[in-house]
């Protein structure tokens, strides 16, 4: 009997792993091994969770933005990040997971979300940080996601992908419009630069030597790009950026390298990186309490807007 | 008495312009019809996307098997006299 | 006379927007489901739009030396006109739906009305404004019924809601020279006449939502006169902050 099992369970993944060679997608009914479902429902799910907390350190700023346009920019930013969050719910639903179920496990600490959002927003050139580098970081993995294997994740990704291209226009602008200002604005934007360029480094996560669930998600098409690979394609298009408006990359160790076409960053932080991950960041406390107290503020609404159906159902 | 959901899923479909098929542009949660279709056009057509919106709820929708494949489409794949090409026409007719 | 008039007519218009929008900004991110969330940012959307196309517009009519960001971010407490309903806290769920389905609704006869003043300018603000308001009506009535015969908690916050915001709604039907001067030369709308409507539409909600309207009584004023609640000056203070702090800086 196991023995049968066995062998239904090894034929599910020989026919799963010819699909993936062909480059073909998979779908949400297609027959997948657990572990490739488990692995989704992670990514989709951290990535899911991220877009929504990542709504928090931004929207500190709403009502303080100094410009009618502005404000309307960095609401309608902060929308389309709500927005990516749901698309992405969606597509971790596909694979029998429940929103509520997923934002239980956010609560409980099982499911992680992006460490860039442990960092305070301290200025408004924050914000302009923030668009350019952290949306820039992720604008880069998220192009690459656009031929994951699931096909909800995929899709996903091609329209997110599709908002995402005004966010880092956005934050560059901010940057911009500061460096040609006052000096007071200029130090603002730079010490915004000093403090966001390491964190946003470290979002593309561990380097290739050091990535432990990689294997599989190669293998499987899920990531389609290594972590450093990334990452030096964020370095090397940003760091033109910040020649051209007139700021500094804190890092003395950055340099060109003539061979392979790439800047060479100097050592990153992991201890600060898995301090934060493990909790310690300046902001996780804050970014959940958050979250679990607008969960549970809602609670009345939802269960009003249920109670509404089922009165009407009964009437009809 | 209720208890807290994340409300039904519906899935969105949207029509680009007049004219054209409505595609799937993906789900929403809500917990009635106007509801639903409110909570898609604040979310999947913030852009000027649409000219249209279906709703549906995620559990009216029924989805072939893949298992069903081979028997589902596979015998429509050498039915070439459904196709227009198939057909031999003399020379010189035109407009045809 | 009529150009001061128009002047502080902009003024009213271009402070409720400006200032109801930075309320339902506050939502962002404190939505009760992340669906909600994107709809009250997008009514905040709307009207910080409508603020800037009002504020422009009054900042042209004298003569253009302050932009609308001046006029958004340079005024001090007493220099503001938005009724003070628009000022108040969002309070829970209940008391922001309550209060959009009261502003909704006015809004909704106001630029009706609008659509047919003699100025070009207006009538272009009131014809693109209608439409965003009646969405803004249509989802806050639907969630008024929803709220008012749900739950027993949420028909009972629904009913604080109204209660308490209740006698904040006099003032939006509030006349004064500003007002028959402009109704006089075929710009402005008369209130008087939109109140009843108003009333009317209020009460048929209230009772698909099997919710009461509290009898006729006090009602608050001030708006007219620059007059605010306290709540005004701590928005000021945190939306003009940037402004305040670095008056050289471009943004
Ligand atoms: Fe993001
Ligand atoms: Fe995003
Ligand atoms: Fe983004």
């Amino acid at each position: 009997m196991e023995n049968k099992e066995q062998t239904v369970e090894e034929e599910i993944l020989i026919n799963f792993e010819k699909k993936i060679e062909n480059g073909d997608s998979i779908e949400p009914k297609d027959k997948m091994p657990d572990g490739y479902r488990r692995h989704l429902i992670r990514q989709i799910s951290q990535h899911a969770h991220s877009e929504v907390i990542g709504m928090q350190p931004e929207s500190n700023w709403i009502t303080r933005a100094p410009t009618l346009r502005a404000k309307q920019i960095l609401l309608a930013k902060i929308q389309d990040e709500g927005g990516h969050g749901l698309y992405l719910y969606g597509a971790a639903e596909t694979l029998g997971i429940s929103r509520s179920e997923l934002i239980e496990q956010l609560h409980t600490g099982k499911a992680k979300y992006s460490n860039i959002f442990n960092y305070p927003v301290l200025t408004w050139a924050d914000i302009g940080a923030i668009g350019w580098l952290v949306d820039g970081a992720a604008i880069v993995n998220q192009v690459s996601l656009q031929r994951t294997s699931y096909g909800p994740y995929s899709r996903a990704m091609v329209r997110i992908c599709k908002e995402e291209s005004f966010h880092q226009r956005q934050g560059y602008e901010i940057m911009a419009k500061m460096m040609a200002g006052t000096k007071e604005q200029q130090e603002m934007a730079q010490d915004a630069m000093n403090r966001w360029w390491w964190p946003s480094l470290m979002m593309f996560g561990p380097h290739d030597s050091s990535s432990p669930h990689s294997g599989n998600a190669f293998k499987w098409k899920i990531k389609r790009h290594s972590n450093d690979e990334l990452r030096h394609k964020f370095i090397d298009k940003t760091v033109q950026q910040a020649q051209v408006i007139g700021l500094k990359i804190p890092d003395k160790d950055l340099k060109w390298n003539e061979k392979n076409g790439h800047y060479e960053h100097g050592a990153i932080n992991w201890y600060e990186f898995h301090k934060v991950i493990a909790g310690n960041g300046p902001c996780n406390k804050q970014r959940m309490e958050h979250h679990i107290k607008v969960h549970n503020e809602g609670k009345w609404v939802r269960e009003a807007a249920e109670a509404h159906r089922l009165k009407k159902e009964r009437q009809n | 008495m209720t208890t807290d959901t994340q409300l039904e899923l519906w899935e969105v479909f949207m029509q680009s312009k007049p004219g054209a098929n409505y595609i799937h542009a993906g789900s929403v949660h809500a917990s009635d019809k106007s509801m639903a279709l409110q909570n898609a056009r604040d979310t999947y057509s913030r852009r000027g996307e649409g000219t249209s919106i279906w709703v549906v709820p995620a559990n009216a929708i029924v989805a072939s098997n893949p298992d069903d494949n081979d028997l589902f489409f596979d015998p429509a794949n050498d039915k070439v006299y459904r196709h227009p090409t198939f057909y031999v026409m003399p020379k010189d007719a035109k407009a045809i | 006379m009529t150009e001061q008039s128009l002047y502080n007519y902009c003024l009213r218009m271009g402070d409720n927007a400006l200032i109801l929008s930075y309320r339902l900004s506050e939502w962002c991110s404190n939505g009760p489901m992340l669906e909600e969330d994107l709809a009250l940012t997008n009514f905040a959307l709307d009207m910080i739009g409508r603020a800037q196309a009002i504020l422009k517009y009054a900042s042209e009519l004298q003569g253009g030396v302050k932009t609308e960001d001046d006029l958004a971010y340079r005024r001090s407490e007493r220099e503001y006109y938005n009724n003070l309903i628009t000022e108040l806290p969002n309070g829970d769920f209940a008391q922001t739906i309550v209060r959009q389905l009261f502003i909704s609704a006015f809004e909704f006869y106001f630029f009706t009305e609008l659509q047919k003043s003699n100025n070009a300018t207006l009538l272009a603000i009131a014809v693109k404004t209608l439409k965003e308001v009646k969405y803004h009506l249509m989802h806050a009535t639907d969630w008024v019924i929803r709220l008012g015969d749900g739950t027993t908690e949420s028909h009972k916050r629904m009913q604080d809601a109204i209660n308490y915001l209740w006698m904040f709604t006099g003032e939006l039907f509030e006349m004064d020279l500003i007002d028959t001067t402009l109704i006089e030369k075929g710009i402005g709308v008369d209130l008087m006449l939109l109140q009843p409507k108003w009333h009317r539409h209020i009460q048929q909600v209230m009772y698909d939502a099997t919710l009461q309207l509290p009898e006729e009584g006090f009602m608050q004023t001030g708006s007219r006169k620059g007059i605010h609640t306290e709540y005004l000056g701590h928005i000021l203070s945190e939306m003009q902050y940037l402004q305040r702090t670095y008056p050289d800086a471009i943004w």
